[in-house]
């Protein structure tokens, strides 16, 4: 499957130059719409949104399967107690940093080193997480 | 008021949101996957941990091209850098954005998705479970953030 590669670096590429765009690469930013100083990032979220749902509901009806993969895959999605608390302890992260997976990668494209902190801590809360999910019989 | 919430108007912003809509979207057309970003973080582990919760099929299978897709992520913010500036620092604590990585790198993995997994791309295929994961994580990180700029004596 190396002739999708290609295709996931470029898409991995407007994903990090509409954070960059946003602002949203800076946790400050994040930080002043989750005290809510500046709501713009509901645009972000917004844009994003409609784009993808748009994305999600034609694309399979036009193109029958996706001309660099097997098939197109469903949201995986399921509703239950690990969603709940996860979602909670997410946000108490998010909130005390500004910072969630994707800008902290895409920030290192603009040599703000400091989220390599983050980066090393989100690695860590999935190892432990993947340990404990190990130790109690995977999912 | 409504220009009193958006300070720095909200081009910017949706541009920004136009153009992650078309990555997930073009990674979606091209390759039929749904590009969440915390995911990368449990697919990587299987590369160096022969735990069993690592080393299942969906992880190993999806480990590549995540890896790929979070360095897209930098290249792009990479490109933007080049023109805008003032892009490249943070004054948040550095034991604040360790800890916070921490726990958000925790409760994504646990709760099956982070902003982009369950805030885009979730909601964009209209999952129950991103809409409230969404709700949830919104809520917990807008209190979280006032209790922490209240200690800081900020804001």
């Amino acid at each position: 499957m190396i002739r999708d590669l290609p295709w996931v670096l470029v898409s991995g590429m407007l994903f990090g130059a509409g954070l960059a765009v946003s602002g949203m690469i800076r946790p400050e930013v994040v930080l002043s719409f989750l005290t809510l100083q500046d709501l713009g990032l509901l645009f972000v979220l917004g844009g994003a949104v409609v784009v993808t749902f748009v994305t999600y509901r034609v694309a399979p009806k036009v193109l029958g399967r996706p001309p660099a993969g097997e098939s197109f895959a469903e949201h995986p999605a399921k509703l239950g107690r690990d969603t709940v608390i996860g979602a909670a302890l997410f946000g108490i992260g998010w909130g005390l940093s500004g910072v969630c997976p994707a800008p902290a990668f895409a920030g290192l494209g603009t040599g703000n080193w400091m989220l390599l902190l983050s980066i090393a801590g989100m690695a860590i809360g999935a190892w432990v997480h993947g340990l404990l999910q190990s130790k109690g019989g995977s999912r | 008021m409504l220009v009193d919430l958006l300070p720095l108007g909200v081009t910017r912003y949706l541009v920004g949101g136009l153009l992650i809509g078309a990555g997930v979207s073009l990674l979606f057309v091209a390759t039929g996957r749904i590009g969440g970003a915390s995911s990368v973080f449990t697919t990587s582990c299987s590369f160096v941990s022969d735990r069993p919760y690592f080393q299942q099929e969906r992880f190993v299978r999806s480990r590549g091209w995540r890896l790929i897709y979070a360095i897209g992520m930098v290249l792009g913010a990479l490109v933007v850098g080049l023109f805008v500036s003032g892009l490249d620092s943070t004054t948040i604590p550095w034991w604040q954005l360790l800890l916070g990585g921490v726990i958000a790198g925790f409760g994504a993995r646990l709760g099956g998705g982070c902003t982009s997994g369950h805030g885009i791309c979730g909601m964009a295929s209209l999952r129950p479970a991103s809409f409230v994961a969404v709700g949830i994580f919104l809520t917990v990180a807008i209190a979280t953030a006032h209790v922490v700029a209240i200690l800081r004596g900020g804001a």
